[in-house]
């Protein structure tokens, strides 16, 4: 499978959202929160508090939308400064109730337009970069789809930042990188390839601790079995006193 | 001849700017040594050694050109009090990029730099600082893991001798041709400051023309103070990225200083010629005690 395949994996619109992943884990236990309580609530980042093997854990996530109808509501995943503000509103939470906080992330990238740049896009993430690498429970991130710069990164400062085999993970987009490089946008395979943004590239940099394999069918037996894994990691991160995991945190990215 | 043909012939080159391939790069003149210029916005005539005293601002209209980052140096630390660190560190083509090892070198030919930031320890008005200023002729300020391991390093320096940050920023963006890599340097710049802040120590932050993309992104918003020069460029999204995103022109002065200023995401902005003074009284104001030098000469404090 060529690095191309995976962007239009990561892509396809019958891949599952973060809303089927949240509904397929943690089923009725889910209760959505809303709002940055300074703006508004912006509708492609979801957050709430859900029940993990008998324990509460918040969970966030960029949501693209499973319909046009849908995606439309949700500005195709591209979230806005709120969204940003209302994701480390929900962490700040988590932290005071002393809770993990569980990440999805699934974005082309940060909404680029007026209100956005406004309100302070810049700013709002690099808000939640500061916060996070300090945030003083654990954080797992899991990019589901596509990750896009900075805006799947503001989701993505975590203790452990785990991807779907074939989602991808990239500074800048294929088409993006493409018209900068040749001024052909429409040569996304080639920098594709070049921008090494696969699962496989990224475990090999080190900016991933885990790739989940993806069946050709998504079934129950996977989302179970996800299920598991990410309560046996909370466990195990739960177990480490803050100020170490605070280190490690620090040390994950400082070694880039 | 007329005057126009003069200005024809003089007119500044700006090859480097071309090398940058990010964002931001905008069609603004380099100024060469001893010769007339004109300003790209009043469009009159200045002598460039009236400019080079003048803090390279239009006398006419107060356009501040870009200057390079050892200049900035020169018009911001105390005389000889610059210390640089990490001179010597050069970036590498990690993941293979195409055509990167050729950019890199041009970029090193063309600014004489290593890199796209100088990083160091000076004092500003007697106040011991550590200091990184970012630098458009090297691939227009893009972050490579270079650029953010000389400013993480920066901060570690300064969080270990208590001292104050300053960043002057300019910058396309996270350098494109170090993929994923480029990207981590936001959240490893932005670790250092907060550590930084943690410890209970100063940030200032100076926007300059342009700031973009994820160094705005990152430790450019980070800043416990946040000042620009007047009408820089400051943005997470370009302009024409914006443009194509949404189809219609932007407002003129969308997205500069003055405009980040009305919508709160600046605290002042400077002119060029105040911009020492007005960093110098921030450091007293955090306890910094300037340290008596001949150019302090005279003071009360």
């Amino acid at each position: 499978m060529s690095a191309f395949d995976s962007v239009t994996a990561a892509r396809a619109n019958d891949r599952p959202t973060a809303i089927d992943y949240i509904t397929r884990i943690f089923g009725d236990s889910f209760i959505e929160l809303h709002g940055d309580r300074r703006f508004a609530d912006d509708k492609a980042v979801i957050g709430g508090i859900a029940e993990l093997g008998g324990k509460p854990v918040t969970v966030i996530a960029l949501e693209k939308g499973r319909n046009l109808k849908e995606r439309v509501e949700r500005n195709f995943g591209s979230a806005h400064p709120e969204g940003y503000r209302k994701a480390l509103r929900l962490m700040k939470q988590a932290e005071k109730f002393h809770r993990p906080v569980l990440c999805f992330v699934d974005t082309s990238g940060a909404y680029c337009g007026i209100g956005a740049e406004e309100r302070g896009q810049g700013q709002a993430i690099a808000e939640n970069l500061m916060e996070m690498m300090t945030l003083k429970t654990p954080v797992l991130s899991i990019l589901i789809g596509e990750g896009g710069s900075g805006g799947a990164l503001a989701l993505a400062v975590a203790d452990e930042v785990w991807m779907l085999e074939n989602a991808i993970y990239s500074v800048i987009s294929p088409e993006g990188c493409a018209s900068i490089l040749w001024k052909d946008s429409t040569k996304t395979a080639e920098a594709s390839e070049c921008l090494k943004l696969t699962s496989q590239d990224l475990f090999k940099l080190g900016v991933i601790e885990r790739i989940i394999r993806e069946p050709k069918t998504v079934d129950s037996v996977m989302f179970d079995s996800f299920k598991t894994l990410i309560g046996q990691t909370f466990e195990k991160l739960s177990a480490v006193d803050t100020e170490t995991l605070l280190a490690k945190r620090y040390n994950r990215f400082r070694k880039f | 001849m007329n005057t126009s043909d003069i200005f024809n012939f003089l007119k500044p080159k700006n090859e480097l700017e071309n090398q940058g391939d990010t964002l931001a790069a905008q069609n603004q003149p380099f100024i060469p040594d001893e010769l007339w210029v004109k300003c790209p916005v009043c469009k009159k005539p200045v002598l460039s050694s009236d400019l080079n005293e003048n803090f390279k601002v239009c006398p006419s209209c107060g356009y501040h050109f870009r200057i390079g980052a050892r200049q900035r140096i020169e018009i911001t630390a105390d005389k000889d009090s610059f210390e640089e660190f990490d001179a010597d560190m050069t970036s590498v083509n990690i993941i293979d990029f195409p055509d990167y090892t050729r950019k890199l070198k041009n970029a090193k030919l063309n600014s004489g730099e290593n890199e796209s930031v100088i990083t160091g320890k000076a004092k500003i008005g007697g106040c011991e600082v550590v200091l990184a200023v970012m630098n458009s002729q090297f691939m227009m300020g893009s972050m490579g893991t270079v650029t953010g391991e000389k400013i993480t390093r920066a901060f570690e320096y300064a969080t270990e001798h208590k001292l104050p940050v300053i960043i002057f920023t300019v910058s396309g963006g996270a350098r494109m041709q170090e993929g994923i890599l480029s990207l981590m340097q936001m959240a490893k710049t932005s670790a250092a400051a907060k550590l930084h802040s943690d410890a209970g120590l100063l940030y200032i932050t100076v926007l300059t023309d342009p700031t973009t993309g994820g160094v705005t992104a990152s430790f450019a918003m980070e800043g416990d103070i946040i000042l620009s020069e007047p009408k820089a460029l400051i943005a997470f999204a370009g302009p024409r990225v914006i443009e194509q995103t949404i189809r219609q022109k932007l407002p003129k002065d969308f997205q500069s200083a003055e405009f980040l200023l009305e919508k709160g995401f600046v605290d002042k902005v400077v002119p060029r010629s105040k911009m020492k003074d007005t960093l110098t009284s921030l450091l007293i104001l955090h306890g910094s005690v300037p340290e008596k030098t001949e150019e302090k000469e005279g003071d009360s404090q």
